[in-house]
């Protein structure tokens, strides 16, 4: 099996410089890799730094020091030191991210929103609108709520429409940042059927999931984040 | 996607006596990316913008510009003409005050076709369609096209300025606090607007903002700017949300939560 992403030895701390420059480690020594066709979940109790894992494999948290090679195109990138524009072409082709809470933009419709990766892809925008009304109407989104701009939505609403957003494109690796914290359990069950249908597309998943159900549900393996307590190995 | 930048900007500065305007801005701009330049008032934002548009001469350092037959010309050796021609055909520049971009007492039409004459368009009937075109695009009604720009209101000025500067499809675009002094309604619709043209053109733009959040809607890329100096830079997420620098943690941490 291919293996797209490899993660060695990143580390991460946060330097507070409003608060006279303390230093907070995050994690060190982060290191795995992530095969084709598996779903990998990051576990281990709130604060472990699971979500600053996921955000530096997407280019939001800067890395402090470490690899992670990802394949990208023909070829191997290195995302903890490659430029914006590099970062971007990574995000547009190759690795998609389904955050925890949805970025609204004022007067923007809910298809749209879930129909944007696939257009900025170079899909047609009506082709694209078709894939996103499927997959809205797969995660029980309301048919009269589609053409509304999220922003007034409930939470599980624009979960559902980040989650569509998440999984409208074919990207090789998908990160997961707890897709099912705000979903009731038969969206919840849709998610996980989704999931399912990429692992067998063969991509590449990693996940953040405090619901022990979806977690037993889709996860290959869990990867112990707190092996890569800063402290842990600075001691 | 082409691999040559459409602007290379090499360690430009600009010094007013002593004083610095900005100093050592070096960055490559391709097609199609927003560049965010953020900072408070004085920290040489707009005098970076007002340089690289050559509206003003910067003391030292290059800028280049690949120009429409793939050839990259020096900004500050060309002729003034050649200039004036960048700036009315291929380039765009939206001010913060539509008063400086808009001729105020002639018809909104005529605001949108002059740059459509410039670029050497004769036919009336072609140049009023356009125009119409164009209104419309940015959500002016077409009855209101022999109306002069003094006779809208301020939201409706900007959206005649942009309406004026992208009518000729500029490849780069400069825009100084394009929302500043805009109430929030109409500064979201403007924005959604631009964020529109911009993404269907394939613009490339340069947006000078003090408001983090405009930034962000707006721009892939952004440089944080303190005392005419670059502190930090990089993508638009990163630097808003893993803010390395202690300027721009400052300004971050003091944007207020609604």
């Amino acid at each position: 099996m291919a293996t797209p992403l490899v993660v060695s030895d990143v580390a991460k701390s946060f330097t507070m410089h409003l608060r006279d420059g303390i230093r907070l480690p995050v994690v060190a020594g982060v290191s795995f890799s992530i095969r084709s066709g598996e779903c990998a979940v990051l576990g281990g109790p709130s604060g472990a730094g699971k979500s600053s894992i996921l955000k530096m494999l997407y280019g939001n948290y800067a890395v402090d020091a470490g690899q992670i090679i990802v394949q990208h195109e023909d070829g191997l990138i290195d995302l903890a030191t490659a430029s914006p524009r590099t970062v971007l072409a990574v995000r547009r082709l190759t690795i998609g991210y389904v955050s925890q809470f949805l970025r609204t933009v004022p007067r923007v419709s809910a298809l749209d929103v879930v129909a944007e990766p696939l257009v900025e892809r170079g899909e047609d925008r009506e082709v694209a609108r078709g894939k996103a009304r499927a997959l809205l109407a797969q995660l029980n989104l309301p048919e009269k709520l589609w053409a509304l701009p999220p922003a007034t939505f409930s939470g599980g609403e624009q979960q559902r429409v980040n989650i569509a957003r998440g999984f409208i494109t074919e990207h090789p690796i998908l990160l997961l940042d707890e897709p099912t914290a705000s979903l009731d359990a038969s969206n919840r069950d849709v998610v996980i059927a989704l999931i399912a249908a990429k692992k067998a597309a063969g991509v590449a998943l990693l996940g953040i999931f405090h619901d022990h159900d979806v977690r037993e549900a889709v996860a290959d393996r869990v990867i112990d984040v707190t092996a890569f307590a800063a402290g842990k190995i600075a001691a | 996607m082409t691999d040559e930048p459409l602007l290379r900007v090499s360690a430009l500065s600009k010094f007013y006596g002593s004083r610095i305007g900005c100093e050592n801005v070096t960055f490559d701009l391709w097609p199609g990316e927003v560049l965010a330049v953020v900072g408070e008032s004085g920290s040489g934002k707009t005098t970076l913008l007002n340089c690289l548009s050559t509206r003003l001469l910067p003391s030292s350092g290059t800028a280049s510009y690949r120009m429409r037959d793939g050839q990259f010309r020096e900004l500050y050796r060309m002729s003034e003409a050649e200039r004036r021609f960048l700036m009315r055909t291929d380039w765009g520049f939206v001010h913060q005050n539509p008063a400086d971009g808009l001729r105020m007492t002639v018809s909104a039409g005529a605001n949108v076709g002059e740059r459509l004459m410039a670029v050497g368009d004769r036919h009336y009937g072609k140049i009023r369609a356009t125009a119409v075109d164009w209104l419309s695009r940015v959500e002016i009604d077409e009855d209101r096209i022999d109306d002069e720009p003094r006779a809208f209101s301020g939201g409706m000025r900007q959206r005649l300025q942009i309406a004026r500067n992208l009518v000729t499809r500029p490849r780069l675009v400069f825009m100084d606090e394009p929302t500043g002094g805009l109430d929030v309604s109409v500064q979201a619709r403007l924005l959604d607007l631009l964020r529109g043209l911009v993404t269907d053109l394939g613009l490339a733009a340069i947006v000078v903002t003090h408001d983090l959040a405009v930034a962000r809607l707006l721009s892939q890329r952004m440089m944080v700017m303190k005392d005419g100096r670059v502190v930090e830079s990089g993508l638009t997420d990163r630097v808003l949300d893993d803010p390395r620098a202690p300027y721009t943690q400052l300004l971050v941490s003091s944007i207020l939560q609604v």
